[in-house]
C-alpha cells in the first residue's frame, strides 16, 4: 500500500483527498502528494530497498501508488557508469553517467508513466492518455498495453514517422492534431477537462511527477548511499529537476544516506532541504527553448514562456509548469542553469558516443555539451563526484545526426576497398 | 453555457493593454480573475470564463491575435 495522506496545493496549502486532480480549486495552484513520512520512517530501510525488485518499485514506500500490483515494464534500475574516457577529455576524475536511455521504451518517461498508470488503474480508469512529441507517447502506449487498458495519444500531425511508429506499435488510438504548438496544447488541456481519462500529465500529474524521484534514489544507492557533488540534468517542464532534488532530500531526511542523520520534513514536504544535502543541481536546456535557464540567467522570479524552436524536441516545453519551482531548487542547491547553443547539441551526442559508446537523443546532447561547458568554466573541480543524466535513446532522434553516415563506398574487390581506405586515411591527416 | 479556465500571459508593453476589459466588453463573456502576477514588463492572469462555447472560442482567438499568450492553466501539456 502507498503511504499517502492526500494532495496539497503548493501555493495555498489547501488539502484534498488523493484523487485524480492536479490544480487547486481555490487558487489554481498545482497539487502535490503528501506522504505519511512518520510511518514510512518506521518501515523503510536500505535493506528493504535492496531486497526489492530491480525496477523503480524497489522504492515503493516513497511512491504514491500501490506497489502490490504495479503497471511495471521494469522501468528504472538503469546503469550508473563511471565515464573515464569522457572524464579524461573534460578533466574530471569522478564522472558518472546515469544511463536512463536503456529503459524499456528507451527514455526516463517509463519511470513517471509506470507510477501514473498504476495510479490510474487503482482509481479505476479504463483509458490513459497523453499529448506528446515522442518519448511520453511511447511510454504511455507501452504501459497501457501492459495494463490491458486503452491508450489515447495526441501527437502533432507533422511528427516524424519514426516517432509515430515507436508509439503506434503498442496499439494506442493515435490522434494527429493539425495545429500550432499552442493550439495542440489547448486542445489537449480541454480534452483532459472533458473526458473521463487518466491524462498522465494533467489530472494524474501529482502522481506521475513523483516517478522522477527514483532517478535521485538510484544514483544515491548506486554510489553506496551517498550523493554526488554535482548533477547535470536536462530540463523541459522542470518537474524531473525538482523531483531529483526532492528524492535526495527524502533520503537524507529519512536517514538513509551514509553518515547523515534523519531529520524532520517540516511543514512543506516538497521543499524540505536537509542541511547535509550539498549536491549542486545544474540544469541544461537547449537555447531554442530555454525559458527556465533564461529566467535564471536574468535573475527573474517568473519564467517567461517562449515558443520552442529547438532540435531538442523532448525538451521543447515553452511554458514549463514547474519552472518557478525549478528556479527555487537552483537557488537552494547553489546550482546553475545554462542554455546550450543549438549547434552544440549534436556535438554533445557525438562526444558521448565516441568516448563512452552511448548513443543518446538530443536531450543527452544538451547535457553533455552543458557538462563540457561547466567543466571548462571551472564550476566542476577535477576530483568532485559528478553525475550527468542521460534520459533518452539516440534511436529516437536519428534525423539529428544523419550527417555522421559517411561509409567507404567500394566495389566487391580487395583493391577497391584498399584504395578507398587509403583515401580516407589520407583525408583524415 | 460553457465554463473555461485559462491563463493569459502578457509580455512587454502588453501589460498596459486592457485586454480583459475588452474581452468582456466586446464578447458575451463573463470574466473572473482568480489569480495574477503583474510586473512592470510581464504578467500572467488566471481567469474563469463563462459564456457560450463558440463565443469563448471567438474571444480567445481575438486575445491570441493581440499577441497575448493563451495557455492551459498548468502550463504546456504537450511533452517530449
Amino acid at each position: 500500500m502507498a503511504f499517502l495522506n492526500g494532495l496539497k496545493c503548493r501555493e495555498c496549502a489547501r488539502e484534498y483527498p488523493a484523487e485524480a486532480l492536479n490544480v487547486c480549486d481555490f487558487c489554481f495552484g498545482p497539487l502535490e502528494v503528501v506522504y505519511d513520512y512518520a510511518t514510512i520512517s518506521e518501515v523503510i530501510s536500505r535493506d528493504r530497498i535492496t531486497k526489492g525488485p530491480l525496477s523503480i518499485w524497489r522504492y515503493a514506500d516513497l511512491l504514491p501508488a500501490d506497489s502490490l500490483n504495479p503497471v511495471d515494464i521494469m522501468a528504472g534500475y538503469t546503469p550508473l557508469l563511471k565515464a573515464d574516457n569522457l572524464g579524461k577529455q573534460l578533466g574530471l576524475n569522478n564522472l558518472y553517467l546515469k544511463n536512463d536511455s536503456v529503459n524499456p521504451s528507451f527514455s526516463f518517461k517509463d519511470r513517471v508513466v509506470s507510477v501514473a498508470a498504476t495510479k490510474a488503474v487503482e482509481f479505476g480508469f479504463e483509458t490513459i492518455a497523453c499529448a506528446s512529441t515522442g518519448n511520453l507517447a511511447c511510454s504511455v502506449a507501452a504501459h497501457a498495453a501492459r495494463a490491458g487498458i486503452d491508450a489515447i495519444v495526441f501527437i502533432p500531425a507533422d511528427l516524424e514517422k519514426g516517432k509515430v511508429i515507436g508509439a503506434a506499435i503498442y496499439g494506442p488510438t493515435l490522434v494527429a492534431v493539425d495545429g500550432t504548438y499552442d493550439e495542440v496544447n489547448r486542445l489537449c488541456s480541454e480534452v483532459g477537462d472533458n473526458y473521463p481519462w487518466a491524462f498522465v500529465n494533467i489530472n494524474m500529474r501529482p502522481y506521475y511527477a513523483e516517478g522522477s524521484k527514483t532517478l535521485g534514489y538510484e544514483v544515491a544507492e548506486q554510489l553506496g548511499w551517498r550523493l554526488p557533488d554535482h548533477v547535470v540534468i536536462p530540463s523541459a517542464s522542470g518537474a524531473m529537476f525538482t523531483k531529483i532534488w526532492k528524492g535526495f532530500n527524502e533520503l537524507a531526511c529519512l536517514g538513509l544516506l551514509e553518515g547523515v542523520k534523519a531529520s524532520s520534513f517540516g511543514i512543506d514536504q516538497n521543499t524540505a532541504h536537509h542541511p547535509d544535502v550539498k549536491t549542486r543541481m545544474h540544469m541544461t536546456q537547449a537555447a531554442g527553448c530555454s525559458p527556465i535557464a533564461t529566467a535564471w540567467e536574468n535573475g527573474q522570479s517568473q519564467v517567461r514562456p517562449v515558443r520552442p524552436n529547438s532540435i531538442a524536441k523532448s525538451l521543447a516545453i515553452g511554458n514549463p509548469a514547474d519552472g518557478i519551482y525549478a528556479l527555487k531548487v537552483l537557488e537552494e542547491s547553489g546550482g546553475s542553469a545554462q542554455a546550450v547553443p543549438e549547434n552544440q547539441v549534436v556535438e554533445g551526442i557525438k562526444l558521448l558516443a565516441s568516448t563512452e559508446g552511448i548513443f543518446t537523443e538530443t536531450a543527452g546532447g544538451v547535457v553533455i555539451s552543458g557538462l563540457k561547458h561547466l567543466a571548462e568554466s571551472g564550476a566542476l573541480q577535477k576530483d568532485e563526484l559528478v553525475v550527468a543524466y542521460i534520459t533518452g535513446n539516440g534511436l529516437k532522434t536519428q534525423e539529428a545526426v544523419e550527417q555522421v553516415v559517411n561509409p567507404l563506398e567500394v566495389r566487391p574487390m580487395l583493391s577497391s576497398f584498399e584504395e578507398a581506405l587509403r583515401e580516407r586515411t589520407l583525408a583524415k591527416r | 453555457m460553457d465554463h473555461q479556465r485559462v491563463k493569459f500571459i502578457f509580455q512587454g508593453n502588453q501589460v498596459k493593454d486592457p485586454i480583459i476589459y475588452q474581452l468582456g466588453h466586446n464578447f458575451h463573456i463573463v470574466t473572473n480573475i482568480r489569480r495574477a502576477v503583474v510586473q512592470e514588463d510581464m504578467g500572467w492572469v488566471i481567469l474563469e470564463l463563462d459564456g457560450e462555447k463558440e463565443e469563448i472560442e471567438r474571444g480567445l482567438q481575438w486575445v491570441s491575435s493581440t499577441g497575448v499568450r493563451v495557455d492551459p492553466l498548468s502550463g504546456d501539456v504537450v511533452e517530449g
